[in-house]
């Protein structure tokens, strides 16, 4: 078997076992929160007999590990059964939702990612320098602010000041393309200010690392531009950091926005979770917590495999 | 005395245009010598007297949705599933703005002399949106699909005391355990809606009545809606849509309000509604309902149990301070037992508690407590501005000397752990229609919620005499001393009520605040029009 072949299956089965292992913290860290699903749904409304009879009939009464391994049986078969609280299927209401996370990731990563990469280029390359200042302070600046002040600040300057976008950014079924662009530019410009500052920092720092190298100064040497210096010697030799920053932060735009999410009233799938949380609605929590544990896995491993392809090293072991 | 008369029509212009709220209404009326009760007759007839107008997309910005809800009546109890439910579905009965009953589904309501049987008239024709019209046997199959516990209904406790119910042709029979004058109020209870063959098949199926039907909903996102083209009230449902949008975020909801993207929105944050004044395109409106936000403590547990000391804690809250800080002015101060003006029969003579430093340690001095920490729990979720209000109420009980202490919980599982289960917390309550049902709820020896565990057979006698009384002189008496007897022994202090803050755009027509509920009563969107 090709080395890298082989690799990259050991990483995918490591990868599953993890995932496995998620499940059972997850599983176990939604048993010892306090109360109980029937409890949260009836909330200050519960009488003991609402009680009895809501345990009963969700099964609540049943032993843990029989709960739990129902459910990864459901799992396994694609079938994630149905929400306690509303009765909905939850495979059903995810597939929506996620849809939506991506959508919005996806939007934030177009615009960030070669942004903080170019951003990050030109800071290296005028290092200590105004150039580099200015970026450095703005992009430090934005992720130094809350999310939600940011979206304040975001809302109404943009929907306030210059009526330019609505701050509700809902994305409904049927909506065009650009309608829906239009809805989630707020959200966009949030998530950009956010993980900007990051991956501009780490592409910055990995190039400035690099360009100690005796290699960098023989191509000077050569008479090449700086420009050209850094972008066809330097950066190959910088991707493995910052593909790993990127990674991380892509992980962070699926996961990690669900206070960008209920600012905006963005019907994604981080905002579902925390309703569900609130509920104790066990099957959904399970289900989007794997999802999001998923997503890590995924994209660390990504992250590792293309940090492999890129070291000749790692590429062609002896 | 012609230049009082041009004021005068000035500002009804201003009223019938919307640009003047109820309160601004009466307040610069009186200033000209006309008396309260005319100034708001005048306003009421100012505000009806604007033509409707139809057609347009009406949309609400709501608080207080998630995607865990569901269209089941019998399950909503928070602010987006009720205004959702209140479009789409119909009860038998409303309660007006003035608190008179009303007549929906019911064309006729009446009762034996002793109360202990209603008879409900069914008006004909009524079409459910999915086609067919509304029997008297839907409306018992829906009153009992309530009585049955497996359906969790937030009715439960209101349709429990029907011991009998009968169907012969379009009249509906009632028969109560016991004597209640106060029926059609409960049975106006917004979980009530009348479904065909009760919703027992499909209760979340959100087919009603109401003036508009359900085209989609994603629950805890958005609820669209259109006209039922066959409604049979012409007083309802001017817009040909209606759109109801879930934004818990204050700030994003007013801003959605201020945007143009909503026209109306609930719970506007108090502090905002100074900096929103300068805004013609908005208009804020306010209801004194009959909410409250409370500190409760168990009558049976120690130190609680002496009323001394309970007292002690009632003379050392500054309610004054509480509803100009924590309400921003927009409530009223409490008086320790839970009915205020919004409900009928209310008596408003009973002098209101002040904070009584002095008072305070005298009482406290009495109870003979050893002068440990008392604590007192609170969660951030417990009310709006529950943690401020503890550390106000704890800084003016600690200068009477009252040795008052906060410990402070986290909002996960608050309701579970420490609500009705510590001796002494913060905790809020919505308010019922009637007096009656407020006191059976929670403050009957054994109601399931009496969170004070307040246990008073004399207060207990007098709630069931009150039932069947129908001489409104008389019931008004029996719900003083009862008042009374809360007020000075009871478990509850209650030291403001919260009234409904709301926005709406200037284009919206047809308001008028009603203090039962928020919105408009959940039909704020069923009830105004879009002036374009």
């Amino acid at each position: 078997m090709h080395p890298v072949l082989k690799l990259v299956t050991q990483r995918l089965a490591l990868g599953l076992l993890l995932l496995l292992a998620v499940s059972v913290v997850i599983f176990l860290g939604v048993e010892a929160l306090p109360g109980d699903t029937a409890q949260a749904i009836l909330g200050q409304s519960a009488t003991p007999q609402a009680l009895a009879n809501l345990r009963e009939q969700m099964g609540l009464n049943e032993p843990p590990l029989t709960r739990y391994f129902s459910w990864l049986g459901g799992i396994l078969t694609g079938d994630l059964g149905t929400a306690l609280t509303n009765g909905a299927d939850i495979a059903q209401s995810i597939k929506q939702r996620l849809g939506n996370t991506l959508f919005l990731a996806g939007c934030a990563a177009v615009i960030s990612v070669p942004l903080a990469i170019v951003l990050g280029l030109i800071a290296a390359r005028y290092a200590g320098r105004w150039p580099d200042k200015l970026i450095s302070g703005v992009t430090l600046t934005t992720i130094s602010l809350p999310e939600f002040v940011a979206a304040y600040f975001v809302i109404f300057l943009l929907t306030q000041l210059i009526p330019i976008f609505q701050p509700v950014a809902m994305v409904l079924p049927g909506m065009g393309f650009w309608a829906k662009l239009n809805a989630v530019a707020l959200p966009v410009i949030v998530l950009v200010m956010v993980v900007l500052a990051h991956m501009m920092r780490m592409t910055r720092a990995a190039i400035l690392n690099v360009m100690q190298s005796a290699y960098i100064e023989t191509a000077e040497l050569k008479g090449l531009s700086p420009m050209t210096v850094i972008w066809r010697h330097a950066f190959p030799n910088a991707i493995a950091p910052v593909v790993s920053v990127v990674m991380l932060n892509l992980a962070y735009l699926v996961v990690g926005v669900v206070v960008v999410e209920v600012v905006f009233s963005y019907n994604a799938l981080g905002q579902y979770l925390v309703d569900h949380v609130t509920k104790r609605d066990l099957p959904v929590v399970q289900a989007v917590g794997l999802i999001f544990a998923a997503v890590y896995i995924f994209l660390n491993m990504l992250a590792d495999i293309i940090g492999i392809l890129a070291n000749p090293r790692l590429r062609h072991p002896k | 005395m012609n230049d009082k008369h041009n004021q005068l029509d000035w500002m009804l212009a201003q009223a019938k245009k919307g640009r003047m709220t109820r309160r601004e209404f009466v307040g610069r009326t009186t200033a000209l010598g006309v008396s309260t009760a005319l100034a708001g007759a005048l306003f009421s007839k100012a505000a009806m007297a604007e033509e409707p107008k139809k057609g347009g997309t009406l949309k609400l910005g709501i608080s207080g949705g998630g995607s865990t809800d569901t269209l089941d009546p019998a399950l909503s109890a928070s602010p987006a599933p009720y205004s959702i439910l209140r479009t789409w579905g119909e009860a038998l009965v409303d309660v007006s703005e003035t608190g008179a009953v009303e007549m929906r589904i019911a064309e006729e309501v009446s009762s034996n002399a002793d109360a202990t049987e209603w008879k409900f008239k069914i008006r004909s024709g009524m079409e459910y949106h999915g086609g067919g019209t509304v029997t008297a046997d839907d409306v018992i199959a829906t009153l009992k699909r309530h009585t049955d516990e497996k359906a969790q209904s937030g009715a439960l406790g209101i349709v429990q005391g029907i011991s009998e119910m009968s169907a012969e042709g379009d009249m509906v029979t009632l028969k109560l355990a016991s004597a209640n004058a106060d029926l059609p109020f409960l049975i106006a209870d917004y979980h009530l809606v009348i479904q065909p063959g009760g919703g027992v098949d499909n209760p979340a199926a959100g087919n009603g009545t109401g003036p508009y039907k359900v085209v989609s909903n994603e629950a805890g996102v958005i609820t669209t809606f259109e006209k039922h083209a066959n409604y049979w009230d012409s007083s309802r449902g001017h817009a040909d849509a209606v759109e109801i949008l879930i934004i818990n975020d204050a700030t994003a909801r007013s801003a959605a309000l201020q945007a143009g993207q909503v026209h109306m929105i609930d719970r506007l944050d108090p502090k905002i509604v100074a900096l929103l004044a300068g805004d013609t395109n908005i208009a804020v409106e306010r209801a004194a309902g009959p909410g409250h936000y409370v500190f409760i403590m168990h009558c049976d547990k120690a130190p609680f149990d002496n009323n001394d000391l309970r007292m002690a804690l009632k003379m050392s809250i500054n309610r004054g301070e509480l509803v100009e800080k924590i309400l921003g002015g927009f409530g009223s101060p409490g008086n320790d037992f839970p009915i205020n003006a919004a409900y009928p029969l209310f008596d408003d003579s009973i002098p209101q508690r002040e904070y009584d430093a002095a008072a305070a340690a005298e009482f406290y001095k009495k109870s003979g407590h050893d002068g440990s920490p008392i604590l007192l729990q609170v969660a951030p979720g417990a009310f709006p501005g529950a943690v401020d209000a503890a550390n106000l109420f704890a800084a003016s009980a600690n200068a009477a000397g009252v040795p008052l202490q906060i410990k402070l919980e986290p909002d996960d599982g608050y309701w579970s752990d420490v609500w009705n289960v510590a001796p002494f917390c913060a905790s809020y309550w919505g308010g019922r229609p009637v007096q009656d049902q407020m006191y059976t709820t929670a403050y009957l020896s054994t109601a399931e919620w009496n969170d004070t565990r307040f246990k008073n057979a004399k207060f207990d006698e007098l709630l069931v005499a009150a039932r069947g009384e129908l001489d409104g002189a008389k019931r008004k008496g029996v719900y003083t001393e009862m008042a009374n007897i809360l007020r000075d022994e009871g478990g509850l202090i209650c030291p403001m009520f919260n009234d409904w803050v709301e926005g709406r755009r200037a284009e919206v027509g047809g308001w008028v605040a009603n203090p039962q509920g928020t919105m408009m009563n959940g039909f704020a969107l069923s009830k105004c029009w879009l002036n374009a």
